[in-house]
């Protein structure tokens, strides 16, 4: 498919016509034309490249009442993302090589986007013994991310040990850094709020102890660390210290950290329920900064569809996560755009560029050059909308923002040259599928 | 008032109010037939997701003294063993006709999440939400200290100046904070004394004063000393290391009994621990009103359940 896109401001602010032919960016410039093109008038719109989500549930295979690896696709595109990484804890869980394989292939078969399973870390996520991190890392799917996001690699010989054996492939280990012992039970960020609420509290030291003790196993394995949804101020300074010792450590931050605090658990609406929990807003603010700063490389969404009834009910019975494809955007947008923290090009560098070099993507690194794969997405940030259960094209309804007035509306999601949204409508299965 | 679900809800005058009819529900008890019609018709239903007898059997008998019927769910041996949610058990008891539930459940802010769902119609009191409240106790101890303090001049009296210390378990106890909430809105002041493991994070937000020693509080001279019950398998998740230990530096023994003034009243929400927390001779002692307590929930859930029941005035 021929696409001409005309008028589109690319991040760096400048305006351009765009020709996608044959997957790639075939042309750039004013004034090109194309006969038999379909063509998409950007003007007004902001491009981006095609983005990257570091951190996503598909729920499938095992979980197919939450998401599958199609309906998760969709929410995905429909957020302006064209590659999304899988976390592992399906069931079976994604630790060998056959069950990444199959995740790789339902993504590829659906088109929607890329999907790049995540590998565990350990077996099962039992946190007992290492997984086949090699079969992952050579197989089809060429697993880079390993995780075994939801539950936290406690066990500091067996993170060292991972560590370590991940240099071999050049790897990454994602960790959730939650200690388990100091979290027990735990239900809502430790504070005040909790305090009032009688919710067990999750407290700050839980987080920071396990980043404070990765960073310096990644220091002397000499091996890539990278933090998932880092969500305290205190977190924040330690990897500071780490980079600034030069440690090869990453960091992301959830839409979701950036905008909402724990005042938002008042209410007992198991929507706000998320691990790690919505903190103070001091934290939220020093994550903001930090994203502005690079210290935090990444905004990854954390994607946790969850069934109804997993949330319909009290507090401490829900299950911990929010849906946030669909959301991500324009959440950042408000959350650090709007408040001048940002600008678009850092936008593509943390939703897009950045997260592609971490799970060691290609197609990245040049966004918009010609040659380059053609992974982008149409933007409206002048759009006002009241998020509604419209704007969600997951299985699942638990996100945090229905109801609430968030800016931008994606236009248009192109992944590898082919239309996934157009005129803010995500395309038919089948259509996409064919490419 | 159509739910209560936290003291929270409740301004000055709505507590006040609450406690004025409670007087008027215990006049009622003095009489030959200990029974108004108030409720004739009316179907109170009392859900308890977790073990209380006491605040069962306290709910029953406040319900019975307004003619209201009854219906009672015990998550023992029920349906929530098979995995029922409290939405499902909500609305099939909800579905048998009944216009007030009272809740009690484990986990906190259930009664809240039950309000606001519109699962059902029907008001919720809240009878003990995991950590959280416990409106009706908080109520019924303001109730005890007003009519220790004033007697038949009670109505329409607020608990200003009233200096209470409350000793123990603060982290995990509802009563804590139903009492902490209400007796601010009262105009009292309150000290809280615990170990420090047992004071919540964050408890430095709240319009307390805060101590880990007992002997300073009791010399001190409060208006009211409330002990909170000790639960054993706190030890085990390293909040102090035995019972023993916790008697001694938190515990009301003879001695600190003995070393308290002549108007300070002992009050504990039941069930104690006797020589736990409290030694017999404080709990048995004309200092202490822990069985007025028992007596006077009575008379505050008539008049919770005749509130949102009848819509009339108070909140």
């Amino acid at each position: 498919m021929t696409i001409l896109i005309t008028g589109a401001t690319l991040p760096d602010g400048t305006t351009t016509d765009l020709l996608i032919d044959g997957g790639v960016i075939a042309g750039r410039g004013s004034g090109l034309s194309a006969a038999t093109a379909t063509r998409i008038d950007a003007g007004g719109l902001q491009a981006l490249p095609g983005l990257v989500d570091l951190h996503t549930h598909l729920r499938e295979p095992g979980f197919e009442q939450s998401e599958t690896v199609l309906t998760g696709s969709r929410a995905a595109a429909a957020g302006g993302f064209t590659a999304v990484h899988a976390m592992a804890n399906t069931s079976p869980v994604q630790d060998t090589a056959g069950v990444v394989e199959q995740v790789a292939s339902l993504g590829t078969q659906h088109g929607y986007v890329t999907v790049r399973p995540v590998g565990a870390v350990t077996a099962g996520l039992a946190g007992e013994r290492l997984s086949e991190i090699g079969a992952m890392a050579q197989s089809r799917a060429a697993v880079r991310v390993f995780s075994d996001d939801g539950k936290c690699v406690h066990d500091a010989l067996l993170m060292r040990r991972a560590l370590e054996y991940v240099t071999t492939f050049d790897g990454v280990i994602a960790q959730h850094a939650q200690e388990p012992r100091l979290t027990e039970g735990a239900q809502m960020n430790e504070g005040p709020v909790s305090a009032e609420l009688g919710l067990a509290g999750w407290p700050a030291v839980a987080e920071e102890a396990i980043i404070a003790r990765d960073v310096l196993l990644a220091e002397a394995a000499g091996a890539r660390l990278h933090v998932c949804h880092l969500s305290t101020a205190g977190s924040v300074e330690i990897v500071r210290w780490a980079k600034a010792r030069g440690i090869r450590v990453t960091a992301e931050v959830t839409p979701h950290h950036l905008l909402l605090t724990d005042e938002l658990a008042r209410g007992y609406d198991a929507r706000f329920k998320v691990n790690p929990p919505l903190r103070r807003d001091e934290d939220v603010h020093a994550l903001r900064a930090a994203l502005a700063d690079g210290t935090i490389d990444i905004v990854a969404t954390d994607h946790a569809p969850h069934p109804i009834e997993s949330k319909e009910c009290a507090w401490q019975e829900a299950s911990f996560g929010m849906v946030g494809l669909e959301s991500a955007l324009s959440v950042v947008q408000q959350a650090v755009v709007d408040a001048g923290l940002l600008t678009w090009a850092d936008v593509a560098r943390v939703l897009s560029r950045i997260p592609a070099e971490i799970g060691r993507l290609d197609g990245y690194a040049a966004p918009f050059e010609v040659r380059s794969p053609a992974h982008l997405t149409l933007y409206d940030p002048a759009a006002r909308t009241v998020f509604g259960r419209e704007h969600l094209h997951g299985m699942s309804v638990n996100s945090p923002y229905l109801g609430r007035e968030l800016p931008g509306r994606v236009v248009a999601t192109i992944h590898g040259g082919v239309p996934t949204v157009l005129d803010g409508v995500l395309r038919d299965a089948q259509e996409v599928a064919r490419g | 008032m159509r739910h209560l679900l936290s003291v929270r809800d409740l301004d000055r005058e709505a507590a006040v109010g609450i406690l004025d009819i409670a007087e008027d529900m215990a006049d009622v008890a003095t009489r030959a037939i200990p029974k108004l019609p108030t409720l004739q018709g009316r179907t109170v239903a009392n859900l308890f997701f977790e073990d209380s007898t006491r605040t069962r059997l306290s709910f029953e008998a406040a319900a019975k003294r307004l003619s209201a019927d009854v219906i009672t769910f015990s998550a023992k041996g029920s349906s929530v063993s098979k995995g029922e949610s409290l939405k499902d058990t909500a609305q099939t008891v909800a579905a048998m006709g009944v216009d007030a539930v009272v809740l009690r459940h484990s986990a906190s802010g259930a009664a809240r999440v039950l309000a606001d769902s519109g699962w059902i119609d029907a008001a919720v009191v809240n009878a003990g939400d995991g950590t959280h409240e416990h409106p009706t106790q908080g109520l019924l101890d303001a109730y005890t200290m007003r009519k220790r303090l004033y007697g038949d001049a009670s109505r329409g009296r607020d608990l200003a100046g009233l200096r209470v210390t409350i000793v123990g378990d603060i982290l995990h106890s509802r009563v804590a904070r139903s009492n902490v909430w209400l007796l601010q809105t009262l105009g009292a002041s309150v000290h809280l004394v615990a170990p420090g493991t047992l004071l919540p994070t964050g408890v430095e937000t709240w319009p307390v004063t805060t101590s880990s020693d007992l002997d300073a509080a009791i010399a001190d001279g409060p208006d009211v000393l409330m002990m909170l019950r000790i639960q054993s398998e706190r030890m085990h998740a390293a909040f102090f290391p035995h019972e023993r230990e916790y008697a001694r530096q938190w515990g009301l023994s003879d001695a600190r009994f003995g070393r308290l003034t002549a108007h300070t009243m002992v009050m504990h929400p039941g069930p104690m621990n006797r020589g736990l927390e409290i030694s017999a001779t404080a709990a048995d002692s004309p200092a202490s009103v822990i069985l007025d307590q028992v007596t006077n929930g009575v008379s505050i859930r008539m008049a919770v359940l005749y509130l949102v029941l009848s819509g009339g005035a108070g909140a």
